[in-house]
C-alpha cells in the first residue's frame, strides 16, 4: 500500500512540471521535474520501489508530453539505474550522489532525445540543442536537485521509517 | 485672627501678586527670565514624568501595539491579494476583450476560447495544453489562434483538455503566403522557438516587413491567418530557393487565452501523396 504514494507525489510532479516549472526557462531550457524527483527517490536508502516510480512517471510524461513513451522510459530507467549503483557506492555523501545522477541522468535522457527525434525527421541542430537546451536544463536540473532531494527524503522516511 | 498671622496673608499676597504679574509679562525682561525658568523647570518635570510613565505602561502598548500591527499587516496583505486578483481580472478581460474583437471581424469562423494550463515537459519541444476538450467540441487539427495571429493546431484531444502543437515547434511546417510578393512559401519551427520561411521561389521579390498569411494549401489551416513579418531575407544564387527568417505575430511566451477555429475541418492529404 506505501508503493502507491507514488501516484499523487509523481502526480503532482507532473502537474508542476507542466504548468510552473515548464515556463521557468533559460535560453530554451527547463528543469525536469520528473527525473529530479525518480533520482531523489531511487537514492534513498529504504526504498524499494523506484522501478515502479520510474514506470509510473514514465505513464504520466508520456500522457501529457507528444514526446511518446519509448523514447522517455530508457531516460527514466537509466536514473533509477544510476541511481541504485551509485547510491551503494557513495552514501556517505547523499548529496554528492544526487549531483552526479542528475547530470548523467539529464544528458542521458537529452541525448536520447535527440537521437530519437533527429531519426524521426525533426531538424534538430546538434550545437543548438546542446548550448541552447541540454546545458540551461542541467543546470537548472542541479539548482533543482538539493531541494527536490530534501524534499523527497523527509518523504521517504515518512513512507519507509527507519528502524532503529 | 492676630498680628502675626494677618502679617503673614499679607506677605504671602504680595509674593502672589507680584508672582502673578511677573508670569502675566508685567514686568519685562525679569518675568520672561521667569517665565523660561518655570517652563523649563515643568519641561524636566514632566519629560522625566512622561519617561516615568513610559516606563511602567510601555510593556502593556507594545503588546497592544504588536497586536494591532499584526491586524493590519493582515489586512494589507488581505488587501494585496484582492489587488493582484482583479489586476489579474482585468488582464484577462483585456485579452477576452481583444479576442471577441477578433471573432467579430472574423465572423466566417466559430471560435471556442480556452485558457492555455500548460506546456509540453519536454524543452524538445513546442506544445501547450488547453483547458477545452472533446466535451467542448474539440477535435485533433482544428487551428488555435489568438486575436494577434496564428497559433498553432491541436494535436491531442481528451475529455476536458487539449494539447496544441505550436507553430514554433521544430516538427511543425504550415503553407503560407506572401501577400507582397505574391508568393507560397513553407514555414518551419526550430528547437529554439524561433520561425522560419523555406521554400520561396528564387523569382519572388520579397522585402523586409512583408506580411504572412497561411495559404490554405494541404488542407492543414484556413487560409488568410495572419503569421508574422519578414525580419531578413537569404537568397543564395546556387540555392533552389530563398529562405528568411520571420518574426511571429503571436508572443508565444505570453500565451493566456486562445481561440479554437471549431467550425475548420482538416483535410487528411496523406493518401494522395505519393
Amino acid at each position: 500500500m506505501r508503493n502507491l504514494i507514488a501516484f499523487p507525489v509523481l502526480l503532482l510532479a507532473i502537474i508542476l512540471q507542466s504548468s510552473i516549472v515548464s515556463q521557468v526557462k533559460l535560453i530554451a531550457g527547463y528543469a525536469d521535474l520528473m527525473l529530479i524527483v525518480l533520482a531523489a527517490w531511487a537514492l534513498q536508502e529504504q526504498v524499494k520501489s523506484a522501478w515502479h516510480w520510474a514506470i509510473v512517471a514514465c505513464m504520466f510524461t508520456a500522457f501529457v508530453s507528444h514526446m511518446p513513451w519509448w523514447i522517455l522510459s530508457p531516460g527514466y530507467l537509466a536514473v533509477v539505474y544510476l541511481a541504485q549503483a551509485l547510491r551503494k557506492r557513495v552514501w556517505q555523501a547523499p548529496l554528492l550522489a544526487m549531483f552526479s545522477v542528475t547530470f548523467a541522468g539529464t544528458l542521458i535522457a537529452h541525448l536520447i532525445s535527440f537521437v530519437a527525434l533527429r531519426l524521426s525527421g525533426a531538424p534538430l541542430p546538434f550545437s543548438d540543442v546542446a548550448g541552447l537546451i541540454t546545458l540551461p536544463s542541467l543546470l537548472l536540473n542541479m539548482l533543482f536537485a538539493i531541494p527536490t532531494y530534501t524534499f523527497i527524503r523527509d518523504l521517504a522516511r515518512w513512507v519507509y521509517p527507519l528502524e532503529e | 485672627m492676630n498680628s502675626r498671622s494677618l502679617q503673614t496673608t499679607i506677605i504671602f499676597l504680595v509674593v502672589g501678586g507680584i508672582l502673578i504679574l511677573a508670569l502675566g509679562g508685567f514686568f519685562g525682561p525679569v518675568s520672561q527670565r521667569l517665565d523660561l525658568s518655570l517652563i523649563q523647570l515643568q519641561t524636566w518635570f514632566a519629560s522625566r514624568f512622561q519617561g516615568m510613565q513610559d516606563f511602567f505602561t510601555a510593556p502593556r502598548d507594545i503588546v497592544s501595539l504588536r497586536a494591532r500591527n499584526a491586524e493590519l499587516e493582515a489586512q494589507v496583505s488581505r488587501l494585496q491579494t484582492q489587488v493582484i486578483e482583479l489586476q489579474q481580472r482585468v488582464n484577462e478581460t483585456e485579452i477576452l476583450a481583444a479576442l471577441v474583437d477578433f471573432s467579430r471581424t472574423n465572423p466566417e469562423s466559430s471560435y471556442k476560447a480556452a485558457a492555455v494550463i500548460g506546456r509540453d515537459p519536454s524543452p524538445f519541444l513546442h506544445y501547450i495544453i488547453i483547458n477545452r476538450g472533446s466535451n467542448d467540441d474539440i477535435r485533433r487539427g482544428m487551428p488555435v489562434v489568438t486575436n494577434q495571429g496564428l497559433v498553432g493546431r491541436v494535436d491531442a484531444v481528451i475529455a476536458d483538455a487539449a494539447r496544441v502543437q505550436l507553430i514554433t515547434d521544430p516538427a511543425s511546417a504550415v503553407n503560407v503566403y506572401l501577400q507582397n510578393a505574391d508568393t507560397n512559401a513553407v514555414l518551419l519551427g526550430s528547437v529554439t522557438g524561433d520561425i522560419s520561411l523555406d521554400m520561396i521561389s528564387q523569382n519572388a521579390v520579397v522585402k523586409p516587413s512583408d506580411l504572412i498569411l497561411t495559404s490554405g494549401l494541404g488542407g492543414g489551416y484556413p487560409p488568410d491567418l495572419i503569421v508574422g513579418q519578414v525580419v531578413t531575407l537569404r537568397a543564395l544564387e546556387f540555392e533552389l530557393f530563398q529562405q528568411a527568417t520571420v518574426q511571429p505575430a503571436v508572443d508565444f511566451s505570453r500565451l493566456d487565452i486562445v481561440l479554437v477555429i471549431t467550425n475548420f475541418r482538416p483535410v487528411d492529404i496523406a493518401p494522395l501523396e505519393p
